[in-house]
């Protein structure tokens, strides 16, 4: 899955072969073709960090230095004013602790009833076994739009609307999809040897599952459940149609929050403890993404290598 | 061995079923009845109305720009996408030539290949907030104070109708690269090396490398990328609604179908006649997907 291409077999020598295959200017043009590829590498790197970094620049200066400073100028003090005030009064804080327990209880869920769901409909045979799969891998086709006036029905007749319960089963019942796919291929692959060896010494089904089958799936268990994690800490669709009615602001996740200090920070202008709470939520994940990265990538990805 | 199989496949399967049923499938369903009422607010009785929404959606100018949008994003935003996803991958793999045999990408791949990734981890309305400033249409704005620092006007971005969605575009494309790169890249790698070194003794150079070998050896890699970034074409809901001017404007320049159905949802409570875009949204979707499959289907290359 990554991507290094190691070193291996030696073929003809290299100056050989450069000899032998360029005639005439084609050796510059491909020295210059290469010089403009690392240009566009290079300038490319800069437009992913440059509105990045001028963010956190802009999290230290004030709005006078904001407007009349010039976008590039350096703020005239290092003062943590911006965050203080973007973590009390525009409550980061509060939403990021909101987003933290709802995904770490909506991901636990999907992990645990996905991984329920999958390892049955993958490695028993019962009636109807290909039709409850075939109803969890129909979800990946559906656009979450088209439920979205019907799924406000029922969340709001089962009396969830605006709770934590109703978006974390919310969250969990559009993972399952995907969450379900994955896993079921990958618990197919796993041995049937060691689960009959396991049944031969007495251990039951839930036994044999939690204690032999999870263990053994832990690479693709990692790479959805960071897959999940990422997915719902960054949605907005759900909790925006889910999250609304009375005090709904006490409550609303990190994405909610910082689209709504976006507008109101339009109206009073409020600009630097913006760019402190974009700060605050962006920092989170350069961290996780430093220590993470390869596996990150590997789990994001890992639905499309499939 | 088959002692107690029963009761616990109905154990695992009925809390995730239940979940699943009440909350996926149960809406999916209701979607397409609720497209046929004139259901306005929660408190209010539906009545049936057959395909009266349908034809209404079918006179909405609305309906109609939003949708010219996604035949926009639809051609403009997986090209440029998949065009510079395969450029750069291509270099971080390839683009260093040939060392000791094998091709090797280029000085400092995986530091480019990290920060190409990392917008993709980002949610979208961090994005789109971030841009908001990005493109501010006064010096404030990065892109305006180095516009103003070349000596050129500066440009209204997202309030100008004439190129607002082409900023729509260029975020879309921006946080969506690295993801294709890492994808090429892990496409790239699995091509034999002994097909680069054939080609490198046959006089290739990386030109005709990138264009005989890596594109027909990446071919099914690209077509799930197609339809990942078209059926991200007919989302954009989270970055139009905070990213532009009055959620979807200015005057409906930017609006996609998502924006219309929350809009006529929850600002007009006109459940039915959401649902039907809803649906409509669905086929497109659907159509999108099996039109691509079928056309780009063309013999596999077994290597």
């Amino acid at each position: 899955m990554t991507t290094e291409i190691a070193p291996s077999a030696p073929a003809a020598p290299v100056a050989a072969s450069k000899k032998a295959r360029v005639p005439g200017g084609t050796a510059r043009d491909v020295r210059l073709l290469s010089g403009l590829g690392h240009l566009a590498l290079l300038v490319w790197a800069i437009v992913v960090i440059a509105p990045l970094l001028w963010i956190v620049l802009g999290s230290f200066k004030t709005n006078t230095e904001i407007f009349l400073g010039g976008a590039f100028s350096l703020p005239a003090s290092i003062s943590p004013d911006t965050y203080i005030q973007a973590w009390n009064e525009a409550n980061v804080g509060r939403y990021f602790l909101n987003s933290l327990l709802v995904v770490s209880l909506s991901t636990t869920g999907t992990m645990l009833f996905g991984a329920m769901a999958a390892y049955v409909l993958a490695r028993y045979s019962f009636p109807g076994n290909r039709a409850i799969y075939y109803m969890f891998v129909s979800g990946l086709a559906f656009p979450v739009f088209l439920a979205l006036v019907p799924l406000f029905l029922v969340v709001n007749n089962l009396g969830l609307l605006n709770t934590y319960t109703g978006l974390i089963l919310v969250y969990i019942a559009y993972s399952l999809p995907f969450t379900v796919f994955f896993l079921a291929a990958f618990f197919k692959t796993l041995p049937q040897s060691v689960a009959e060896a396991a049944m031969l010494d007495g251990a039951s089904h839930t036994r044999l599952f939690f204690r032999i089958m999870m263990p053994m799936a832990r690479p693709a268990l990692v790479s959805i459940t960071i897959f999940n994690i990422i997915g719902q800490w960054n949605q907005y669709l759900l909790p925006v149609a889910l999250m609304q009615g009375e005090n709904a602001d006490q409550k609303w996740v990190l994405t909610q929050g910082i689209a709504n200090i976006n507008t109101s920070a339009g109206y009073q202008a409020e600009w630097g403890a913006l760019f402190a709470a974009v700060t605050l939520s962006v920092l989170p994940m350069i961290v996780v993404y430093a220590f993470f990265q390869r596996q990150i990538q590997q789990g994001l990805t890992a639905g499309a290598v499939k | 061995m088959r002692h107690g199989k029963y009761p616990f496949i109905v154990g695992f399967l009925a809390a995730p079923v239940a979940i699943y049923v009440t909350f996926v499938i149960a809406p999916y369903a209701q979607a397409f009845y609720v497209a046929m009422t004139s259901w306005r607010g929660v408190d209010a009785n539906p009545s049936f109305v057959g395909l009266q929404n349908f034809e209404r959606l079918l006179q909405d100018d609305v309906f109609w720009t939003a949708l010219r949008h996604h035949g926009v994003l639809l051609l403009a935003m997986p090209l440029i996408t998949i065009v510079l996803a395969l450029f750069f991958a291509f270099m971080l793999n390839v683009g260093g030539g040939g060392r000791g045999g094998a091709m090797t990408g280029v000085w400092g791949s995986k530091f480019y290949r990290v920060v190409f990734f990392f917008p993709q981890i980002l949610a979208v309305v961090i994005v789109a907030v971030i841009f908001g400033r990005v493109y501010a249409p006064d010096e404030s704005g990065l892109l305006n104070a180095t516009l103003g620092a070349v000596g050129l006007e500066p440009l209204l971005f997202m309030a100008d109708p004439g190129i607002a969605l082409w900023c729509v575009i260029a975020v879309l494309v921006w946080q969506a690269v690295g993801f294709y790169v890492v994808l090429f890249s892990a496409g790239m790698a699995s091509i034999p090396k002994d097909i680069y070194e054939a080609a490198t003794i046959d006089g290739a150079n990386r030109v005709n490398m990138f264009f005989r070998v890596t594109l027909p050896l990446l071919w099914d890699t690209l077509q799930v990328a197609w339809v990942y970034l078209g059926i991200a074409a007919f989302d954009a809901f989270a970055l139009v609604w905070v990213l532009s001017v009055d959620r979807g404007g200015p005057d409906r320049a930017t609006t996609v179908l998502g924006v219309e159905i929350y809009r006529n949802a929850f600002e007009y409570s006109q459940f039915g006649y959401a649902s039907a875009m809803g649906v409509a949204l669905f086929f497109l979707t659907i159509t999108f997907a099996a039109l691509t499959l079928r056309v780009s289907r063309r013999e596999t290359i077994e290597l």
